[in-house]
Protein backbone atom coordinates (compact mmCIF):
# COMPACT_ATOMS: atom_id res chain seq x y z
CA UNK A 1 0.00 0.00 0.00
CA UNK A 2 2.78 2.29 1.14
CA UNK A 3 4.48 1.81 -2.28
CA UNK A 4 1.55 2.17 -4.77
CA UNK A 5 0.03 5.11 -2.74
CA UNK A 6 1.04 8.67 -3.30
CA UNK A 7 1.28 9.27 0.15
CA UNK A 8 -0.26 8.89 3.85
CA UNK A 9 -3.83 10.25 2.29
CA UNK A 10 -5.97 7.19 2.40
CA UNK A 11 -9.25 6.49 3.93
CA UNK A 12 -10.29 2.87 4.94
CA UNK A 13 -13.51 1.19 4.38
CA UNK A 14 -14.87 -1.35 6.77
CA UNK A 15 -12.05 -0.51 9.28
CA UNK A 16 -15.28 -1.66 11.55
CA UNK A 17 -15.10 -5.34 10.38
CA UNK A 18 -13.59 -6.91 12.75
CA UNK A 19 -12.84 -11.08 12.75
CA UNK A 20 -15.92 -13.05 12.89
CA UNK A 21 -16.29 -16.90 13.88
CA UNK A 22 -20.16 -17.34 12.37
CA UNK A 23 -19.92 -20.99 11.98
CA UNK A 24 -18.40 -21.72 15.63
CA UNK A 25 -15.51 -23.33 14.29
CA UNK A 26 -13.43 -25.21 17.14
CA UNK A 27 -9.89 -23.60 17.24
CA UNK A 28 -10.91 -20.89 14.87
CA UNK A 29 -11.25 -18.00 17.59
CA UNK A 30 -8.50 -18.65 19.48
CA UNK A 31 -6.43 -18.59 15.74
CA UNK A 32 -7.74 -15.21 15.00
CA UNK A 33 -6.58 -13.81 17.99
CA UNK A 34 -3.08 -15.26 17.69
CA UNK A 35 -2.93 -13.85 14.26
CA UNK A 36 -4.26 -10.81 15.05
CA UNK A 37 -2.09 -10.51 17.70
CA UNK A 38 1.40 -11.75 15.73
CA UNK A 39 0.32 -9.79 12.36
CA UNK A 40 -1.08 -6.42 13.86
CA UNK A 41 -3.04 -6.79 11.58
CA UNK A 42 -7.64 -7.40 12.10
CA UNK A 43 -7.66 -9.12 9.28
CA UNK A 44 -6.25 -10.81 5.90
CA UNK A 45 -7.23 -7.29 3.68
CA UNK A 46 -7.19 -3.60 3.94
CA UNK A 47 -9.69 -1.60 1.56
CA UNK A 48 -9.88 1.99 1.01
CA UNK A 49 -9.50 5.34 -1.45
CA UNK A 50 -5.90 7.39 -1.67
CA UNK A 51 -4.00 8.35 -4.25
CA UNK A 52 -1.21 7.08 -6.91
CA UNK A 53 0.32 8.94 -9.87
CA UNK A 54 -2.40 12.16 -8.82
CA UNK A 55 -5.62 9.98 -9.39
CA UNK A 56 -8.30 8.91 -6.93
CA UNK A 57 -8.31 4.78 -6.63
CA UNK A 58 -10.20 2.54 -4.58
CA UNK A 59 -7.41 -0.15 -2.93
CA UNK A 60 -7.78 -3.42 -1.43
CA UNK A 61 -4.71 -5.19 -0.43
CA UNK A 62 -4.41 -8.89 0.99
CA UNK A 63 -1.92 -10.09 3.78
CA UNK A 64 -0.72 -13.91 3.35
CA UNK A 65 0.17 -13.21 7.08
CA UNK A 66 -3.02 -13.48 8.21
CA UNK A 67 -4.25 -16.86 8.15
CA UNK A 68 -3.11 -17.40 4.40
CA UNK A 69 -4.78 -14.26 3.41
CA UNK A 70 -7.48 -16.92 3.25
CA UNK A 71 -11.13 -15.25 2.34
CA UNK A 72 -13.97 -14.98 4.90
CA UNK A 73 -16.89 -13.19 5.29
CA UNK A 74 -14.58 -9.81 6.04
CA UNK A 75 -12.48 -10.49 3.40
CA UNK A 76 -15.12 -10.92 0.88
CA UNK A 77 -16.83 -7.70 2.36
CA UNK A 78 -14.39 -5.80 2.12
CA UNK A 79 -13.23 -6.42 -1.55
CA UNK A 80 -17.26 -5.88 -2.07
CA UNK A 81 -17.49 -2.59 -0.45
CA UNK A 82 -14.68 -1.41 -2.11
CA UNK A 83 -16.27 -2.44 -5.74
CA UNK A 84 -19.72 -0.86 -5.01
CA UNK A 85 -17.44 2.25 -3.47
CA UNK A 86 -15.71 2.70 -6.97
CA UNK A 87 -19.20 2.40 -8.59
CA UNK A 88 -20.45 5.03 -6.42
CA UNK A 89 -17.85 7.43 -6.66
CA UNK A 90 -16.84 6.44 -10.38
CA UNK A 91 -13.40 5.30 -9.71
CA UNK A 92 -10.47 2.78 -10.92
CA UNK A 93 -10.34 -0.64 -8.94
CA UNK A 94 -6.76 -1.96 -7.74
CA UNK A 95 -6.73 -5.16 -5.72
CA UNK A 96 -3.70 -7.10 -4.95
CA UNK A 97 -3.90 -10.51 -4.14
CA UNK A 98 -2.40 -12.63 -2.08
CA UNK A 99 -4.20 -15.71 -0.42
CA UNK A 100 -4.26 -19.68 -0.02
CA UNK A 101 -7.78 -19.62 -1.14
CA UNK A 102 -11.22 -19.97 0.57
CA UNK A 103 -11.23 -19.60 4.59
CA UNK A 104 -12.15 -22.89 5.82
CA UNK A 105 -13.16 -22.19 9.29
CA UNK A 106 -15.75 -20.02 7.65
CA UNK A 107 -17.37 -23.18 5.62
CA UNK A 108 -20.11 -22.40 3.29
CA UNK A 109 -19.73 -18.79 4.14
CA UNK A 110 -16.11 -18.39 2.51
CA UNK A 111 -17.47 -20.22 -0.60
CA UNK A 112 -20.35 -17.39 -0.99
CA UNK A 113 -17.73 -14.51 -0.97
CA UNK A 114 -16.86 -15.79 -4.00
CA UNK A 115 -20.35 -15.29 -5.19
CA UNK A 116 -20.52 -11.98 -3.83
CA UNK A 117 -17.21 -10.35 -4.62
CA UNK A 118 -17.85 -11.42 -8.35
CA UNK A 119 -21.53 -9.85 -8.18
CA UNK A 120 -19.50 -6.72 -7.05
CA UNK A 121 -17.31 -6.72 -9.97
CA UNK A 122 -20.11 -7.84 -12.30
CA UNK A 123 -21.33 -4.26 -11.26
CA UNK A 124 -18.55 -2.42 -11.85
CA UNK A 125 -18.05 -3.77 -15.84
CA UNK A 126 -21.92 -2.40 -15.98
CA UNK A 127 -20.42 0.58 -15.02
CA UNK A 128 -17.92 0.97 -17.13
CA UNK A 129 -15.39 1.39 -14.60
CA UNK A 130 -11.63 -0.27 -14.79
CA UNK A 131 -10.20 -2.99 -12.55
CA UNK A 132 -6.72 -3.97 -12.39
CA UNK A 133 -5.86 -7.18 -10.25
CA UNK A 134 -2.37 -7.54 -9.20
CA UNK A 135 -1.84 -11.41 -8.16
CA UNK A 136 0.65 -10.99 -6.21
CA UNK A 137 2.53 -14.73 -3.88
CA UNK A 138 0.36 -16.44 -3.67
CA UNK A 139 -2.97 -16.26 -5.15
CA UNK A 140 -4.79 -19.52 -5.13
CA UNK A 141 -8.30 -21.47 -4.50
CA UNK A 142 -11.59 -19.01 -4.06
CA UNK A 143 -9.76 -15.89 -4.47
CA UNK A 144 -8.03 -16.93 -7.74
CA UNK A 145 -11.26 -18.03 -8.82
CA UNK A 146 -13.51 -14.76 -7.89
CA UNK A 147 -12.25 -11.55 -8.11
CA UNK A 148 -8.59 -12.20 -8.74
CA UNK A 149 -9.44 -13.27 -12.31
CA UNK A 150 -11.85 -10.86 -13.41
CA UNK A 151 -9.49 -8.22 -13.82
CA UNK A 152 -9.77 -5.81 -17.15
CA UNK A 153 -6.04 -6.01 -16.63
CA UNK A 154 -4.33 -8.81 -14.63
CA UNK A 155 -0.75 -8.11 -13.58
CA UNK A 156 1.61 -10.69 -11.84
CA UNK A 157 4.89 -10.44 -9.79
CA UNK A 158 7.42 -12.57 -10.86
CA UNK A 159 7.25 -16.05 -9.38
CA UNK A 160 3.98 -15.38 -7.79
CA UNK A 161 2.33 -19.01 -7.31
CA UNK A 162 -1.02 -18.56 -8.92
CA UNK A 163 -3.62 -21.13 -9.82
CA UNK A 164 -6.67 -22.93 -8.67
CA UNK A 165 -5.37 -26.21 -6.37
CA UNK A 166 -2.68 -25.91 -4.48
CA UNK A 167 0.73 -27.81 -5.90
CA UNK A 168 0.86 -30.11 -3.28
CA UNK A 169 -2.84 -31.51 -3.92
CA UNK A 170 -2.14 -31.72 -7.51
CA UNK A 171 0.79 -33.86 -7.07
CA UNK A 172 -0.70 -35.74 -4.13
CA UNK A 173 -3.61 -36.39 -6.88
CA UNK A 174 -2.00 -37.81 -9.96
CA UNK A 175 0.76 -38.90 -8.19
CA UNK A 176 3.65 -37.29 -10.36
CA UNK A 177 5.85 -34.51 -9.68
CA UNK A 178 4.93 -30.88 -11.80
CA UNK A 179 7.00 -29.67 -14.35
CA UNK A 180 9.73 -26.54 -13.00
CA UNK A 181 8.12 -23.52 -13.01
CA UNK A 182 4.51 -24.83 -13.34
CA UNK A 183 2.01 -21.95 -11.90
CA UNK A 184 4.11 -19.26 -11.59
CA UNK A 185 3.53 -16.10 -13.35
CA UNK A 186 5.43 -16.57 -15.89
CA UNK A 187 3.96 -19.89 -16.43
CA UNK A 188 0.38 -18.22 -16.38
CA UNK A 189 1.69 -15.11 -19.17
CA UNK A 190 2.61 -18.00 -21.48
CA UNK A 191 -1.12 -19.76 -20.99
CA UNK A 192 -3.05 -16.34 -21.23
CA UNK A 193 -3.62 -16.01 -18.39
CA UNK A 194 -2.07 -12.44 -16.99
CA UNK A 195 -1.26 -9.88 -19.08
CA UNK A 196 2.01 -8.67 -17.60
CA UNK A 197 5.03 -9.53 -15.00
CA UNK A 198 5.19 -7.06 -12.98
CA UNK A 199 8.22 -6.51 -10.40
CA UNK A 200 7.63 -4.26 -7.48
CA UNK A 201 9.72 -1.76 -8.58
CA UNK A 202 7.83 -0.94 -11.73
CA UNK A 203 4.62 -1.56 -10.35
CA UNK A 204 3.49 1.64 -9.25
CA UNK A 205 4.84 3.17 -12.81
CA UNK A 206 2.33 0.48 -14.28
CA UNK A 207 -0.25 0.87 -12.81
CA UNK A 208 -0.15 4.97 -13.21
CA UNK A 209 0.32 4.82 -16.47
CA UNK A 210 -3.10 1.74 -17.21
CA UNK A 211 -4.88 4.31 -14.92
CA UNK A 212 -4.30 7.08 -17.08
CA UNK A 213 -5.41 5.29 -20.45
CA UNK A 214 -8.64 4.68 -18.85
CA UNK A 215 -9.45 8.44 -17.79
CA UNK A 216 -12.00 10.13 -20.08
CA UNK A 217 -10.82 12.63 -22.55
CA UNK B 1 -26.09 -55.44 -5.44
CA UNK B 2 -27.71 -52.14 -4.06
CA UNK B 3 -25.08 -50.14 -2.01
CA UNK B 4 -26.27 -50.38 2.03
CA UNK B 5 -24.80 -48.65 4.46
CA UNK B 6 -23.82 -49.62 7.64
CA UNK B 7 -26.42 -47.45 9.66
CA UNK B 8 -29.06 -48.40 7.36
CA UNK B 9 -28.10 -52.16 7.90
CA UNK B 10 -30.84 -53.09 10.90
CA UNK B 11 -33.20 -51.52 8.22
CA UNK B 12 -32.61 -53.70 4.73
CA UNK B 13 -32.06 -56.84 6.91
CA UNK B 14 -35.66 -56.41 8.33
CA UNK B 15 -36.82 -55.44 4.55
CA UNK B 16 -35.52 -58.75 3.30
CA UNK B 17 -36.87 -60.83 6.32
CA UNK B 18 -40.54 -59.30 5.37
CA UNK B 19 -39.61 -60.02 1.46
CA UNK B 20 -39.04 -63.63 2.38
CA UNK B 21 -42.34 -64.03 4.38
CA UNK B 22 -44.00 -62.79 1.61
CA UNK B 23 -42.68 -65.31 -0.82
CA UNK B 24 -42.81 -68.52 1.66
CA UNK B 25 -46.52 -67.40 2.35
CA UNK B 26 -47.49 -67.52 -1.69
CA UNK B 27 -44.52 -70.51 -2.33
CA UNK B 28 -46.63 -72.27 1.11
CA UNK B 29 -50.03 -71.14 0.69
CA UNK B 30 -50.14 -69.47 3.83
CA UNK B 31 -51.15 -66.97 5.61
CA UNK B 32 -49.06 -64.94 6.90
CA UNK B 33 -50.42 -61.20 6.87
CA UNK B 34 -50.38 -60.57 10.16
CA UNK B 35 -46.83 -61.57 10.85
CA UNK B 36 -45.91 -59.40 7.77
CA UNK B 37 -47.95 -56.36 9.24
CA UNK B 38 -46.15 -56.57 12.45
CA UNK B 39 -42.68 -56.51 11.12
CA UNK B 40 -43.89 -53.95 8.21
CA UNK B 41 -44.68 -51.57 11.19
CA UNK B 42 -41.44 -52.38 12.99
CA UNK B 43 -39.37 -51.69 9.72
CA UNK B 44 -41.73 -48.49 8.89
CA UNK B 45 -40.30 -47.23 12.62
CA UNK B 46 -36.82 -48.13 12.35
CA UNK B 47 -36.77 -46.14 9.04
CA UNK B 48 -38.48 -43.04 11.11
CA UNK B 49 -35.83 -43.53 13.79
CA UNK B 50 -32.45 -44.32 11.57
CA UNK B 51 -33.44 -41.93 8.78
CA UNK B 52 -35.03 -38.93 11.15
CA UNK B 53 -32.13 -38.28 12.72
CA UNK B 54 -29.05 -38.83 10.72
CA UNK B 55 -25.52 -37.39 11.33
CA UNK B 56 -23.73 -34.67 8.80
CA UNK B 57 -21.50 -37.45 7.60
CA UNK B 58 -24.66 -40.44 6.69
CA UNK B 59 -26.10 -37.14 5.04
CA UNK B 60 -23.16 -37.21 3.23
CA UNK B 61 -23.17 -40.73 2.36
CA UNK B 62 -26.39 -40.76 1.10
CA UNK B 63 -25.56 -37.70 -0.91
CA UNK B 64 -23.20 -39.65 -2.74
CA UNK B 65 -24.85 -43.00 -2.95
CA UNK B 66 -24.22 -44.76 -6.54
CA UNK B 67 -28.47 -45.03 -6.77
CA UNK B 68 -29.01 -41.44 -6.23
CA UNK B 69 -30.75 -39.93 -9.45
CA UNK B 70 -28.07 -37.88 -11.08
CA UNK B 71 -28.70 -34.42 -13.30
CA UNK B 72 -29.36 -36.71 -16.27
CA UNK B 73 -32.01 -38.70 -14.70
CA UNK B 74 -33.94 -35.27 -13.69
CA UNK B 75 -33.78 -34.35 -16.98
CA UNK B 76 -35.39 -37.75 -18.29
CA UNK B 77 -37.71 -37.35 -16.02
CA UNK B 78 -38.91 -33.59 -16.43
CA UNK B 79 -38.17 -33.21 -19.76
CA UNK B 80 -41.08 -34.37 -22.14
CA UNK B 81 -38.30 -33.63 -24.97
CA UNK B 82 -34.76 -32.20 -25.17
CA UNK B 83 -31.66 -32.15 -26.72
CA UNK B 84 -28.13 -32.64 -25.30
CA UNK B 85 -25.90 -29.89 -26.27
CA UNK B 86 -22.09 -29.90 -26.13
CA UNK B 87 -18.71 -28.62 -25.83
CA UNK B 88 -17.33 -25.05 -24.91
CA UNK B 89 -16.65 -24.17 -28.27
CA UNK B 90 -13.04 -23.41 -27.37
CA UNK B 91 -11.39 -26.75 -26.50
CA UNK B 92 -13.52 -29.51 -25.86
CA UNK B 93 -16.37 -31.14 -24.43
CA UNK B 94 -16.29 -32.17 -20.70
CA UNK B 95 -18.44 -35.10 -19.66
CA UNK B 96 -18.43 -34.07 -16.65
CA UNK B 97 -20.91 -31.56 -17.10
CA UNK B 98 -23.80 -32.28 -19.65
CA UNK B 99 -26.41 -29.39 -20.48
CA UNK B 100 -29.56 -29.53 -22.45
CA UNK B 101 -32.47 -27.46 -23.70
CA UNK B 102 -35.43 -28.89 -23.30
CA UNK B 103 -39.55 -28.69 -23.06
CA UNK B 104 -40.24 -28.93 -19.43
CA UNK B 105 -43.78 -28.11 -17.68
CA UNK B 106 -44.46 -25.88 -20.79
CA UNK B 107 -41.42 -24.27 -20.67
CA UNK B 108 -38.22 -24.02 -22.75
CA UNK B 109 -35.94 -24.40 -20.48
CA UNK B 110 -32.03 -24.55 -20.63
CA UNK B 111 -30.81 -27.51 -17.99
CA UNK B 112 -27.15 -27.54 -16.69
CA UNK B 113 -25.58 -29.88 -14.64
CA UNK B 114 -22.51 -31.92 -12.84
CA UNK B 115 -23.07 -35.59 -13.97
CA UNK B 116 -21.46 -38.30 -11.88
CA UNK B 117 -21.44 -42.16 -13.21
CA UNK B 118 -23.51 -44.76 -12.42
CA UNK B 119 -20.67 -47.36 -12.23
CA UNK B 120 -16.63 -47.01 -11.92
CA UNK B 121 -16.65 -47.03 -15.64
CA UNK B 122 -18.79 -44.34 -16.02
CA UNK B 123 -17.43 -42.81 -13.44
CA UNK B 124 -13.95 -42.88 -14.77
CA UNK B 125 -15.67 -41.35 -17.87
CA UNK B 126 -17.03 -38.22 -16.31
CA UNK B 127 -14.39 -38.16 -13.91
CA UNK B 128 -16.94 -38.74 -11.13
CA UNK B 129 -18.26 -35.01 -11.88
CA UNK B 130 -15.22 -32.82 -11.18
CA UNK B 131 -15.59 -30.70 -14.02
CA UNK B 132 -12.24 -29.01 -16.16
CA UNK B 133 -11.98 -25.33 -17.62
CA UNK B 134 -14.13 -26.42 -20.28
CA UNK B 135 -16.76 -27.76 -18.32
CA UNK B 136 -17.26 -24.46 -16.81
CA UNK B 137 -17.18 -22.67 -20.16
CA UNK B 138 -19.51 -24.96 -21.76
CA UNK B 139 -21.86 -23.82 -18.71
CA UNK B 140 -21.51 -20.37 -19.64
CA UNK B 141 -21.64 -20.92 -23.13
CA UNK B 142 -25.56 -22.60 -22.74
CA UNK B 143 -25.71 -20.00 -19.89
CA UNK B 144 -25.23 -16.99 -22.76
CA UNK B 145 -27.69 -19.04 -25.04
CA UNK B 146 -30.58 -19.35 -22.76
CA UNK B 147 -29.69 -15.20 -22.12
CA UNK B 148 -30.36 -15.17 -25.97
CA UNK B 149 -33.67 -16.80 -26.56
CA UNK B 150 -34.73 -15.99 -22.76
CA UNK B 151 -35.09 -19.49 -21.73
CA UNK B 152 -35.01 -19.72 -17.87
CA UNK B 153 -31.81 -21.48 -16.54
CA UNK B 154 -31.66 -24.69 -13.99
CA UNK B 155 -28.73 -25.77 -12.12
CA UNK B 156 -28.39 -28.91 -10.99
CA UNK B 157 -25.58 -29.36 -8.70
CA UNK B 158 -23.63 -33.05 -7.73
CA UNK B 159 -19.86 -32.59 -7.43
CA UNK B 160 -16.80 -33.31 -4.91
CA UNK B 161 -15.18 -30.41 -7.03
CA UNK B 162 -13.37 -29.03 -9.78
CA UNK B 163 -10.67 -31.15 -11.17
CA UNK B 164 -7.43 -30.91 -9.54
CA UNK B 165 -4.20 -31.45 -12.20
CA UNK B 166 -1.84 -29.85 -14.80
CA UNK B 167 -4.35 -29.42 -17.54
CA UNK B 168 -6.81 -27.86 -15.57
CA UNK B 169 -4.37 -25.19 -14.87
CA UNK B 170 -2.93 -24.91 -17.80
CA UNK B 171 -6.16 -24.05 -18.94
CA UNK B 172 -7.05 -21.75 -16.50
CA UNK B 173 -9.77 -23.69 -13.98
CA UNK B 174 -9.71 -20.40 -11.73
CA UNK B 175 -10.25 -17.77 -14.48
CA UNK B 176 -13.13 -20.77 -15.62
CA UNK B 177 -15.04 -20.28 -12.43
CA UNK B 178 -14.80 -16.72 -11.63
CA UNK B 179 -15.79 -15.97 -15.03
CA UNK B 180 -19.12 -18.13 -14.46
CA UNK B 181 -19.85 -16.67 -11.33
CA UNK B 182 -19.87 -12.88 -12.53
CA UNK B 183 -21.93 -14.11 -15.55
CA UNK B 184 -24.35 -15.94 -13.20
CA UNK B 185 -24.74 -13.07 -11.32
CA UNK B 186 -25.85 -10.85 -14.08
CA UNK B 187 -27.57 -13.60 -16.35
CA UNK B 188 -31.10 -11.73 -17.56
CA UNK B 189 -33.13 -14.84 -17.35
CA UNK B 190 -34.37 -16.36 -14.12
CA UNK B 191 -31.92 -18.95 -12.34
CA UNK B 192 -32.61 -21.92 -10.29
CA UNK B 193 -30.17 -23.31 -8.48
CA UNK B 194 -30.61 -27.26 -6.81
CA UNK B 195 -28.17 -29.45 -4.85
CA UNK B 196 -29.25 -32.30 -5.41
CA UNK B 197 -26.32 -34.71 -3.96
CA UNK B 198 -22.84 -33.09 -3.17
CA UNK B 199 -21.77 -28.91 -3.57
CA UNK B 200 -17.94 -28.85 -3.03
CA UNK B 201 -16.11 -25.68 -3.51
CA UNK B 202 -15.91 -23.52 -6.64
CA UNK B 203 -16.44 -26.39 -9.33
CA UNK B 204 -19.83 -26.51 -7.56
CA UNK B 205 -20.46 -22.93 -6.93
CA UNK B 206 -19.56 -22.51 -11.01
CA UNK B 207 -23.44 -23.28 -11.91
CA UNK B 208 -24.20 -22.19 -8.44
CA UNK B 209 -25.12 -18.89 -8.85
CA UNK B 210 -28.93 -18.04 -9.58
CA UNK B 211 -32.39 -16.57 -8.29
CA UNK B 212 -33.47 -19.25 -6.20
CA UNK B 213 -30.73 -21.54 -4.28
CA UNK B 214 -32.60 -24.87 -3.39
CA UNK B 215 -31.32 -28.14 -1.58
CA UNK B 216 -32.60 -31.51 -1.23
CA UNK B 217 -33.18 -32.79 2.26
CA UNK B 218 -30.31 -35.12 2.15
CA UNK B 219 -27.82 -33.12 0.08
CA UNK B 220 -24.50 -31.47 1.01
CA UNK B 221 -22.84 -28.01 0.13
CA UNK B 222 -19.66 -26.70 1.32
CA UNK B 223 -16.11 -25.00 0.93
CA UNK B 224 -14.80 -28.07 0.23
CA UNK B 225 -15.18 -31.42 0.50
CA UNK B 226 -15.12 -33.14 4.07
CA UNK B 227 -11.77 -34.98 3.15
CA UNK B 228 -10.19 -31.71 1.28
CA UNK B 229 -11.59 -29.67 4.55
CA UNK B 230 -9.57 -32.76 7.12
CA UNK B 231 -6.40 -32.09 4.44
CA UNK B 232 -5.94 -28.61 4.92
CA UNK B 233 -6.68 -28.34 8.37
CA UNK B 234 -5.27 -31.06 9.99
CA UNK B 235 -3.47 -33.05 7.57
CA UNK B 236 -5.23 -36.39 7.48
CA UNK B 237 -8.14 -37.18 4.63
CA UNK B 238 -8.60 -39.71 7.14
CA UNK B 239 -11.20 -36.70 9.64
CA UNK B 240 -13.29 -36.73 6.82
CA UNK B 241 -16.10 -37.96 9.09
CA UNK B 242 -15.14 -34.73 11.72
CA UNK B 243 -14.93 -32.29 9.21
CA UNK B 244 -18.53 -33.00 8.14
CA UNK B 245 -19.57 -32.16 11.52
CA UNK B 246 -17.83 -28.87 12.30
CA UNK B 247 -18.30 -27.41 8.45
CA UNK B 248 -22.26 -26.64 8.61
CA UNK B 249 -22.79 -28.70 5.09
CA UNK B 250 -26.41 -30.19 5.95
CA UNK B 251 -29.12 -28.56 4.16
CA UNK B 252 -30.66 -27.89 7.70
CA UNK B 253 -27.55 -25.72 8.17
CA UNK B 254 -27.75 -23.94 5.28
CA UNK B 255 -31.28 -22.88 6.12
CA UNK B 256 -30.46 -21.62 9.39
CA UNK B 257 -26.84 -19.76 7.91
CA UNK B 258 -29.78 -18.17 5.28
CA UNK B 259 -27.55 -19.51 2.18
CA UNK B 260 -30.48 -21.57 1.09
CA UNK B 261 -33.65 -20.77 0.25
CA UNK B 262 -35.77 -23.84 0.74
CA UNK B 263 -35.20 -27.62 1.45
CA UNK B 264 -36.64 -29.80 -1.37
CA UNK B 265 -38.29 -32.89 0.94
CA UNK B 266 -36.47 -36.37 -0.12
CA UNK B 267 -38.59 -39.87 0.53
CA UNK B 268 -37.51 -41.51 4.02
CA UNK B 269 -34.05 -42.39 3.84
CA UNK B 270 -33.24 -40.43 0.86
CA UNK B 271 -33.91 -40.30 -2.99
CA UNK B 272 -32.43 -43.95 -3.68
CA UNK B 273 -35.24 -45.30 -1.52
CA UNK B 274 -37.52 -44.03 -3.76
CA UNK B 275 -36.53 -42.33 -7.40
CA UNK B 276 -40.06 -42.02 -8.86
CA UNK B 277 -41.84 -40.07 -5.70
CA UNK B 278 -38.06 -37.97 -5.16
CA UNK B 279 -38.64 -36.83 -8.65
CA UNK B 280 -41.94 -35.42 -8.31
CA UNK B 281 -41.02 -34.13 -4.78
CA UNK B 282 -37.99 -32.08 -6.48
CA UNK B 283 -40.30 -31.17 -9.62
CA UNK B 284 -42.92 -29.79 -7.25
CA UNK B 285 -40.26 -26.98 -5.77
CA UNK B 286 -38.86 -26.57 -9.01
CA UNK B 287 -41.92 -25.79 -10.64
CA UNK B 288 -43.50 -23.42 -8.34
CA UNK B 289 -39.85 -21.24 -7.56
CA UNK B 290 -39.61 -20.89 -11.45
CA UNK B 291 -43.61 -19.68 -11.93
CA UNK B 292 -42.55 -17.36 -9.51
CA UNK B 293 -39.65 -15.99 -10.91
CA UNK B 294 -40.95 -15.60 -14.16
CA UNK B 295 -43.84 -13.65 -13.39
CA UNK B 296 -40.94 -11.09 -11.70
CA UNK B 297 -39.83 -7.91 -13.80
CA UNK B 298 -36.22 -8.91 -15.14
CA UNK B 299 -34.62 -5.59 -13.22
CA UNK B 300 -35.99 -6.75 -10.06
CA UNK B 301 -34.66 -9.86 -10.29
CA UNK B 302 -31.52 -9.19 -10.70
CA UNK B 303 -31.51 -6.08 -7.90
CA UNK B 304 -32.89 -9.56 -5.73
CA UNK B 305 -30.04 -11.82 -6.88
CA UNK B 306 -27.22 -9.26 -6.13
CA UNK B 307 -28.96 -8.09 -2.44
CA UNK B 308 -29.06 -12.46 -2.01
CA UNK B 309 -25.42 -12.64 -2.73
CA UNK B 310 -24.30 -9.65 -1.57
CA UNK B 311 -25.64 -10.09 2.02
CA UNK B 312 -25.10 -13.99 2.96
CA UNK B 313 -22.89 -13.96 5.85
CA UNK B 314 -24.31 -10.62 7.28
CA UNK B 315 -25.57 -12.90 10.47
Amino acid sequence: MQITLDSDDFTELGADLGPRDPLQFPGYAERLAANRERSGLNEAAVAGEGTTGGHRVVLVVMDSHFIMGSMGTVVGEKVARAAEHAVTNALPLVVFSASGGARMQEGILSLMQMAKTAAAIGRLDDAGLLYISVLTDPTMGGVSASFAFLGDVILAEPGALIGFAGPRVIEQTIRQKLPNGFQQAEFLKEHGFVDAVVPRNRLKDTLVKIIAMHQAG
Amino acid sequence: MPTVYDFERPISELETKIEELKQFSVEKGLNLKQEIEVLAERAAALKKDIYGDLSPWQKVLIARHPDRLGSRDYIERFCGEYIELHGDRAFGDDPAVIGVVGRMNGYMVTVVGHQKGRDTKENLARNFGMLHPEGCRKVLRLARQAEKFRRPLICLLDTPGAHCGIGAEERGQAEAIARNLAALSTLRVPVVVVVIGEGGSGGALALGVGDRLLMQEHAVFSVSSPEACATILWKDAGRAREAAEVLKMTAQDLLSLGVIDEIVPEPLGGVHRDPAQAAEMLRESLFRNLNELCRMDLEQLLRARYHKYRTIGNL
